[in-house]
């Protein structure tokens, strides 16, 4: 069972994220901000990491470019999961080392869609 | 509804459409139907079934929402990567004299489909320099035709299937909605065809996409229109069908790719090179080395600009 990542400073998208991840057969582990997802990812590297933009403390952006930075921090398939959606944010997210990008509100289709994007689906 | 009303129903869109409705379609009858009920404040199904063959108008409205089917871009996958990794090759070099090829999305739908194929064709531009290539999508339904044609989609819509680089590529954001950029929607020419009339007008296909429309028809229009189809069809071209579809017992024209079962072949035709393990749509951008997968980001960059500035 691979492993994801939920970074996401409301309680309640992780909710929501949790279970529809668990319903496509993935283990997920929460963090609130990228600071908490960094100590995260330190201890073990996730297979795919669920990443809001905007969160205190340190944001997704800043979080991804310090992942891809990291002994390991290639391999996690990176999928942003924001209420960013100009083309603007999309493109910094890809230069960053994002593989997909999800624009909230999300469905289930769309979390699937994506995850079968990056091949863990 | 009654049975007799249910039965007329039937027979109407078998005629109208080659639609094939069972007992077990009923939620769907009355979930696709109720508005349109609805709309011409008519008191319920028995009697806009009474009013079919009167009113030209409203049998139009009610063959559309019957037919109307969910799509959504790059359905599948397996079919747009062995289009893209089969057909194409293949066709590129059968067809290295004149340099045409005729590709025809029958039913269309919202254009997802049309609009993916473009979307590869656009990726293969440098293969395909100097050549003409047609992208012939229709429809039934005027409704969808017309979204079809406007090109812009939900959110929902998009995230269904468009990779991040082909959304930054080939679509610019207009408020919360995403329109297909003139580049890709130019490339297609959009038509009405019910599949059940004459369509030897649209003329003759290298590859021709026709997913997730037979399963509705019932036995006798399935023969029929894969029939017409195979004489759409080049002898070397590609009939491409849903995931769910099969010719089995409705056609002897055609024949499966030997690595792809929904891709098939005129039986006759040479053999096609095999399908090779089929990567994830962008993997070909991650595969590139850096400094080019730099440049390829780059150029996202530079056209999202551009667009950026079209909707000024």
């Amino acid at each position: 069972m691979k492993n994801v990542l939920v970074v996401d400073d409301s309680p309640m998208i992780r909710r929501i994220a949790k279970k529809i991840l668990e319903e496509l057969n993935f283990k997920t582990i929460e963090a609130e901000d990228g600071q908490k997802a960094l100590d995260a990812v330190n201890v073990a590297m996730p297979d795919a990491i669920l990443l809001d933009w905007n969160m205190p403390v340190m944001d997704g952006l800043e979080f991804l470019i310090n992942l891809r930075q990291l002994p390991n921090g290639a391999s996690p398939k990176v999928l942003f999961c924001t209420t960013e959606s100009d083309v603007k944010h999309i493109t910094r997210a890809m230069q960053a080392g994002a593989d997909e990008y999800i624009m909230k509100p999300f469905n289930k289709q769309i979390v699937k869609s994506k995850f079968e994007e990056v091949g863990l689906c | 509804m009654s049975t007799h009303a249910f039965a007329a129903l039937q027979a109407f869109l078998l005629k109208s459409s080659g639609l094939s409705l069972d007992k077990e379609k009923l939620y769907l009858v009355e979930a696709r139907l109720t508005p349109v009920i609805q709309q011409a404040g008519l008191s319920g199904l028995p009697d806009l079934v009474a009013r079919l063959d009167a009113d030209k108008g409203l049998a139009k409205k009610v063959t559309e929402a019957m037919t109307v089917n969910e799509t959504f871009f790059f359905r599948d996958r397996l079919p747009f990567e062995g289009f893209r990794t089969a057909a194409l090759p293949a066709l590129l070099k059968a067809r290295a004299q004149n340099r045409r090829l005729r590709i025809w999305s029958a039913a269309c739908s919202t254009g997802q489909e049309p609009y993916s194929l473009a979307m590869i064709l656009d990726e293969e531009a440098r293969a395909l320099t100097g050549w003409s290539v047609d992208i012939v999508a229709t429809d039934i339904a005027e409704t969808v035709l017309k979204r079809a044609k406007e090109g812009v989609y939900t959110h929902f819509e998009v995230q269904r299937g468009v990779p991040m680089p082909h959304l930054v590529r080939y679509f610019t954001k207009r408020r919360d909605q995403w329109a297909v950029n003139p580049t890709i929607k130019g490339r297609i020419d959009f038509r009405q065809q019910n599949l059940m009339s004459d369509f030897s007008h649209l003329g003759q296909f290298d590859v021709i996409f026709c997913r997730n429309v037979l399963i509705y028809f019932a036995p006798d229009q399935k023969r029929d229109v894969l029939a017409r189809i195979a004489q759409r069809l080049a002898p070397d071209g590609y009939l491409v069908l849903g995931a769910a579809e099969s010719v089995i017992g409705y056609s002897n024209e055609f024949k499966p790719h030997p690595d792809n079962r929904i891709v098939l072949t005129r039986r006759g035709a040479p053999e096609p090179a095999a399908v090779s393990a089929l990567p994830p749509l962008t993997s070909r951008l991650a595969q590139l080395p850096a400094p080019a997968a730099a440049v390829a980001l780059e150029r996202f960059r530079t056209a999202s600009l551009g667009q950026a500035r079209e909707t000024k």
